[in-house]
């Protein structure tokens, strides 16, 4: 299993980098840590004709705290942003989900907005974008537009993304004072994809759970308090409305059920640390 | 804007297990056969070539990563340590090494450069390493010989041993 043969820009600017991207469209592809890109060049599900590298750039090498967001620049590494200092106080929910990325060996290589790009429906970051309700940035030579991750996620490995842009950062929404969270998944092995993960933000009003590797992308559902028997119910009817499928890995039964009991679970968890 | 074409071979500069280094690869190679081959650093093993099995492991500027998740031209600059660098020195093994022979931590040997290397930058940076935690992190290595009891005895035996050593230097 080796790569096809491609090209390959080092970009030492971003204007460089969009350059390429503006001429070669589709046959361009960028590349960050490698860690999802480089195997599916190695399996040949990816076919570049040039692989813009976009980690030399300083630009986007940063994680900043602004409006109320965590920044992230495409060139942070997934093991950077989970040493971030601040990332327990101010986005408790990402720091419980990143350790469940990968492996400790592919976190040191990959990045965040890597994750995003590929949009893989059981992948934790984009689950944990779009519980929070974050955005992207994604740019070109001339513009910059900022998208919600609930609408930059629109299928299995789609995104909204035009093939001129690139993904600048990720805008992780701080937590709000007043909250509980929880993240939990079901896998068959610790560091594989998820069968179904659950992310969970309740304030004494709401309750918001967001669910990943169930339909073919993460998605978030918000309702009122759901006091009693009105949490179960709701959970049975967002598992069903999911459109779980049958695969390799599980049923769809078993998803729907899986949706129930870790959807409570994390419900239960995020009012338990609310209080 | 240096653009390497893909039916060249380009030059890629790193450090090398301490020592300044140059050669060429095509953009396509894998770092993984840039070491085996071009180097002909062969410690390095190659299971599944798509970062499942963890036997490629090395460090790249510090921390383990997988040699077949990375293209040679993406370590240029970059400073990259393999299997061949834990010994001491030549008939000397590291004290990580020793434990895993004294616990037969190794059968067939296909994992170990992989396992050895995760958790040397493992040891460095969690010297009283909890067993569950090591477990976690070793999820990232297959190994289809061992049952991965003796690898936990070797890292926590070597752990402790490395603490004392710290504590007697
Ligand atoms: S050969 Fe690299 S992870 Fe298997
Ligand atoms: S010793 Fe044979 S695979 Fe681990």
């Amino acid at each position: 299993m080796k790569p096809p043969p491609f090209d390959y820009v080092r970009a030492a600017t971003l204007a460089e980098a969009h350059a390429v991207l503006a001429t070669e469209g589709t046959d361009a592809r960028i590349i960050a840590g490698g860690q999802t890109l480089v195997p599916m060049l190695s399996m040949r599900l990816a076919r570049p004709r040039v692989l813009i590298d976009i980690m030399r750039l300083p630009e986007l090498a940063t994680i900043e705290e602004s409006a109320g967001s965590i920044h992230v620049g495409a060139g942070v590494r997934q093991a950077e942003l989970l040493a971030w200092p601040d990332l327990a106080s101010r986005q408790p929910l990402l720091a419980a989900a990143l350790p469940w990325v990968g492996h400790a060996q592919t976190r040191s290589r990959g990045t965040v907005c890597g994750s995003v790009a590929h949009a893989d429906p059981s992948a934790e970051i984009p689950l944990v974008l779009v519980a929070l309700g974050g955005s992207i940035v994604l740019s070109t030579r001339r513009r910059q537009r900022t998208v919600a991750a609930e609408q930059f996620f629109i299928g299995s490995l789609s995104t909204d993304r035009r093939d001129e842009e690139l993904i600048a950062a990720v805008l992780f929404p701080c937590a709000p004072p007043e909250h509980g969270y929880a993240f939990r998944e079901f896998g068959r092995r610790h560091g594989d994809f998820a069968v179904t993960a659950c992310a969970a933000l309740v304030t004494p009003e709401r309750v918001r759970l967001a669910v990943g590797g169930v339909a073919d992308r993460p998605v978030a559902r918000e309702w009122g308090a759901l006091a009693g028997s009105a949490l179960d119910d709701a959970l049975n009817e967002f598992a069903y409305d999911l459109d779980a499928r049958d695969d390799l890995h599980a049923t769809a039964r078993f998803r729907r059920d899986l949706v129930r009991q870790l959807g409570r679970e994390v419900i239960m968890e995020a009012r338990r640390c609310l209080a | 804007m240096p653009r390497l074409s893909a039916t060249s071979r380009h030059a890629v500069s790193f450090v090398l297990n301490g020592r300044s280094t140059t050669a060429d690869a095509e953009p396509r190679m894998l770092l993984t056969d840039f070491l085996r081959h071009v180097l002909g650093l062969t410690g390095t093993h190659v299971g599944c070539e798509h970062g499942v099995c963890g036997a490629c492991t090395i460090h790249i500027d510090g921390q383990p990563a997988r040699a077949c998740l990375t293209l040679a031209v993406q370590v240029d600059g970059a400073s990259v340590r393999t299997i061949e660098d834990l010994a001491p020195e030549p008939g000397r093994l590291s004290v990580l090494q020793a434990a895993f022979r004294r616990h037969h931590a190794l059968q067939c040997g296909f994992c170990t450069p992989g396992m050895l290397m995760s958790l040397d930058a493992y040891l460095a940076a969690n010297p009283e390493p909890d067993e569950a935690e090591l477990r976690k992190y070793l999820s990232g290595h297959l190994c289809r010989c061992t049952g991965y009891v003796p690898i936990v005895a070797a890292a926590l035996d070597a752990a402790k041993r490395l603490r004392e050593d710290t504590a007697n230097a």
